[in-house]
């Protein structure tokens, strides 16, 4: 543990949040600026025949109103992931994501047209007035329909709904271990839809300054220079130096603020056509059906079993639901970050997964806290506590039986999987063995006998998750698939004081970064954590940047900081030896000052940057300055894996789930901040949680969302929960300068499994041997009934 | 209408439509975007404000309703530049994270210990049912709340 890194540092960033002071993209006002309402479809699927806006374009207060006819010719917002059809080497279908429809509408709240004003009311007031000759359609909803012959085509011009198909793994080894094996489990799971929800709806503000002739967009993004570079190269068409993009505070993203917004680009657009600034916030209802959601697979799993209870094979077909529009990384996740997890934490020697992306006419479906993880992990732990219960096992005794072997990716090489990834390192029993022994597992089981004995239904479940992190190295994502690189940049930039300000590509709507990334700075150069300022979201400030999300921030953000440190440090050198008049091979760095070894001749860093400032006597060749950029592009993934064990208590008269206990054991490599950690970890728990018992959308068969509010989505509460008992273990990551793997997802992945696994242990003496989420407790007590 | 309250101390009187909410005049009227908005069914509690004494959502509220009113928000918390204890309990035990929720978690955090100085966890988390958070878990939000009970003990 250093000075600053692997310290509980309370946060510098909170200081504005806990006053009011936050800046979200809804608190800026620009000067003349307008206010945008979208007119949303509120069919699922119906052909549009016309609209007419004359009434709304007199309304008071109207500025312009645009529809679909409007910007027919603007292109749509793109994927960001290529996927191809394995079966046929054909590209995937990628049909237009417009602005605005003008043909047809193909989800509830797909826009159709955008009224501005000079309020926010008044544009809603207009917004009435207009008049949409819908022709409504037959949709499809569920993703095992879209493929059925003769169903609704959600985009005329293609043959059919499939979006793709898609396999990894060897099957005719899969085939043959499965046929071979001494006992199968097989399993129909359905891994429900969710809305994210952050806090913070959606908002943007558009602003073109026609002086200029270049545009702003404030945006509640996690990404915003993926933002420009989407929304200029392949929406607009603008010249990326003509937009810049603004990231400021950020309310929470999970994942659904990663994505190029239709909306992003029309207020961009429409600030032109009109000549004054726009904003549009979006309503919460209206986030419902636009925000994109998560999860929705139906899937069927066999896992094999030899007679000593080892895993011989995995066999997985998944039917993924996208929506109605590829939003923009959605096609990647059913694949490249579910497929390529299904070896989990195990040594299972033969592997195939197959995948059938379908377009429905449901909101758009993309990566949520997790993405494509929580579903493999889902799967494979459920498997496991039903193989245990199957084959007569402790669920823990049969993890532990099929564990890859612990190796640290130095001494031992990384562990190659039968679904394309190498893991860096790990040590998966040692987690166990922890989280066996906080949560008292022994005398838990006993526990447990003598409640059921009372007539109590207590039920442990479990949960060994792994997951692909630190997203991503670009050679590898480029060969799967990925429009872009997913390296890091970061710049420091020593000012004369020798106070330093960093400019990163990571984004913080959360996460801590003003701290823990100054943590890191600080360690590196020895000075105060006083002195740094880490500056984010904005494009006009930072080199680039490709976001956070897939819990990349420190492990690929933190390693483009720590290569620009090494590069000030360098340069540091060489000022500091010419200011000593020593060798620079003769200096040592060390709390902040080179010092001439074996000498009391020393300068600080403050001195080296200000000399650097001030270069009255540098010698010739030597640039005054300090400030350095890096770009960081990770050698491999970065996989944290843990164990999660849940304890639950059951009332079979209600259904209800009473979760009394929650143990999580997490492996996230080196950590630079501990309560962070703990923090990410928490809210991750809490949202697999809510998956698991809470959570779901829920569509009607005309494709209407039924659980479009927080009066219909059941949120987690705070009275809802149980308090966290988090603990962990620190396997680094052999290949970053850090050694860490990222601890943003973790919860989310691993505790949906642990719940649903510790529900099903409690109800095993009433017969109920599966059960699907989420386990409300009409659910839990139908499934009583009827066991 | 024309409406005069007293915000954060100062008194200020506007002319509104009858329908302004009380959370958009404080947003939009007086710039105090302190308070936000997470939904439109008063479910999320992030424009839970304190008027006459009470905390309720902002949005629930006209702001012709509130004529007369004496209003805290989240920017009047804080006396003469020093932080309420329970906002120095949210930074204290790590409460919050993206911040979009703390406003109104502190400020219905505020009424609770008014009415309860000492409550239990349980009791914690039954009064912050009306607030969403959806980064931390709740877990450190009961921390933040417990520690700034024992400061003002």
């Amino acid at each position: 543990m250093g000075k600053y890194i692997g310290q509980a540092i309370k946060r510098v960033e909170d200081q504005r949040f806990i006053t009011g002071a936050g800046q979200y993209t809804d608190d800026l006002v620009l000067p003349r600026m307008t206010h945008a309402y979208i007119l949303r479809s509120p069919f699922a699927h119906a052909k549009i025949n016309g609209v007419n806006t004359e009434a709304a374009q007199a309304a008071p207060g109207v500025v312009a109103v645009f529809t679909g006819e409007d910007v027919k010719d603007v292109n749509g917002v793109p994927c960001g992931w290529q996927v191809n059809f394995s079966s046929t080497g054909e590209t995937m279908r990628e049909p237009k994501h417009p602005l605005l429809v003008h043909d047809k509408a193909r989800h509830v709240g797909d826009s159709v047209a955008v009224v501005i004003a000079e309020t926010r009311e008044q544009a809603r007031d207009a917004a009435e007035l207009i008049e949409v000759d819908y022709q409504e359609l037959a949709p499809v909803v569920e993703s095992p329909d879209a493929l059925k012959a003769g169903a609704p085509k959600v985009h005329d011009d293609l043959p059919d709904n499939m979006v793709y198909d898609w396999e990894l793994g060897d099957k005719a080894a899969t085939d043959a271990g499965i046929a071979g094996s001494q006992h199968v489990v097989s399993m129909k799971i359905r891994n429900q839809r969710l809305v994210p929800n952050p806090i913070e709806p959606r908002s943007y503000i558009g602003q073109y300054d026609a002086s200029r002739d270049n545009y702003t967009l404030y945006t509640s993004s996690q990404n915003p220079h993926v933002i420009r570079l989407l929304m200029c190269a392949f929406v607009l068409g603008i010249p990326e130096h003509k937009v810049r993009v603004v990231a400021k505070d950020v309310g929470g993203g999970f994942g659904s603020k990663i994505y190029h917004y239709t909306e992003e680009a029309l207020v961009t657009w429409a600030s032109k056509q009109i000549g004054r600034p726009i904003k549009w916030t979006s309503e919460r209802s209206e986030a419902f059906v636009t925000d994109a959601h998560g999860r929705d697979h139906y899937t069927t799993a066999e896992m094999g079993f030899d007679g000593e209870g080892k895993i011989t094979a995995l066999r997985v077909h998944t039917d993924a639901n996208l929506g109605a529009y590829l939003s923009t990384f959605s096609t990647a996740v059913p694949t490249y970050l579910y497929g390529t997890l299904l070896q989990g934490q195990y040594t299972t020697p033969a592997i195939h997964v197959s995948v059938n992306a379908v377009f429905t006419n449901t909101t758009p479906v993309d990566a949520y806290r997790g993405a494509g993880r929580p579903e493999a992990t889902y799967m494979l732990e459920r498997l496991m506590d039903t193989a245990a219960a199957q084959l007569g096992m402790d669920p823990a005794e049969l993890r532990i039986k099929n564990f890859i072997p612990p190796f640290d990716g130095v001494n031992q090489p990384g562990y190659q999987t039968q679904v394309a990834l190498q893991y860096d390192s790990g040590n998966y029993e040692a987690a166990m063995r922890k989280a066996l022994q906080l949560i008292g597992y022994d005398q838990l089981r006993r526990e447990q006998e003598e409640a059921r004995r009372q007539g109590r239904y207590i039920g442990i479940g479990f949960s060994s998750y792994i997951e692909a992190c630190g997203i991503a190295p670009s050679a590898v994502v480029g060969s799967l698939g990925a429009r872009a690189g997913l390296f890091e940049s970061a710049n420091v930039r020593v000012q004369p004081t020798g106070m330093v300000s960093v400019y990163t590509g990571s984004h913080s709507h959360g996460q801590g970064h003003d701290t823990t990334f100054a943590q890191v700075v600080a360690e590196h150069l020895g000075i105060p954590m006083e002195n740094v300022e880490i500056i984010h979201g904005d494009t006009e400030q930072v080199p680039f940047g490709m976001g956070t999300y897939g819990s990349r921030s420190l492990a690929v953000g933190g390693s483009a900081i720590v290569g620009a440190l090494e590069k000030v440090k360098e340069k540091g050198a060489k000022v500091a030896a010419h200011l000593l008049e020593a060798s620079e091979q003769d200096l040592e760095f060390a709390d902040g000052s080179w010092t001439v070894r074996g000498t009391d001749k020393s300068i600080s860093f403050g001195e080296v940057a200000l000399a650097s400032y001030v270069p009255h006597n540098f010698p010739a060749g030597m640039e005054p300055g300090i400030e350095f950029n890096s770009f960081y592009d990770p050698a491999n993934f970065t996989y944290p894996f843990g164990t999660y064990i849940a304890v639950v208590e059951v009332d079979p008269e209600t259904g209800k789930t009473t979760v009394k206990r929650f143990v999580a054991v997490d492996d996230v490599g080196n950590i630079v901040n501990p309560m962070i950690v703990e923090g990410q970890i928490h809210g991750g728990l809490a949202q697999g949680i809510g998956q698991a018992l809470l959570e779901g959308a829920v569509y009607d068969e005309s494709g209407q969302l039924t659980t479009g509010t927080f009066l219909d989505y059941a949120m987690p509460r705070a009275d809802d929960l149980p308090s966290f008992q988090v603990d962990g273990n620190v396997t680094p990551c052999p290949h970053n300068p850090l050694g860490a793997k990222g601890a943003g997802e973790a919860g989310c992945i691993g505790s949906t499994p642990a719940i649903v696994n510790a529900v099903v242990d409690a109800l095993r003496p009433l017969g109920v041997n599966d059960l699907s989420m989420p386990l409300t407790p009409q659910n839990v007590w139908a499934a009583i009934q009827s066991a | 209408m024309q409406v005069t309250m007293t915000v954060n101390g100062a008194t200020v009187s506007q002319d509104v439509e009858p329908r302004t909410l009380l959370v958009q005049f404080l947003r939009e009227n007086l710039n105090l975007t302190g308070t936000h908005v997470g939904c439109d069914t008063s479910s999320c509690g992030a424009c839970t404000i304190v008027v006459n004494g009470e905390s309720v959502k902002s949005c629930t509220l006209l702001a012709v309703q509130c004529d007369g009113a004496e209003i805290t928000t989240i920017e009047g918390l804080a006396s003469n530049g020093t932080l309420h204890p329970i906002q120095e309990g949210f930074r204290e035990k790590h409460g919050l994270q993206c911040g979009f929720c703390t406003p109104g978690m502190i400020m219905s955090s505020w009424q609770l210990l008014q009415r309860n100085p000492k409550p239990s966890e349980q009791e914690i988390r039954h009064a912050l049912e009306g607030n969403f958070c959806r980064c931390t878990g709740y877990d450190n939000i009961v921390k933040a709340v417990q520690w700034a009970a024992e400061q003002s003990a």
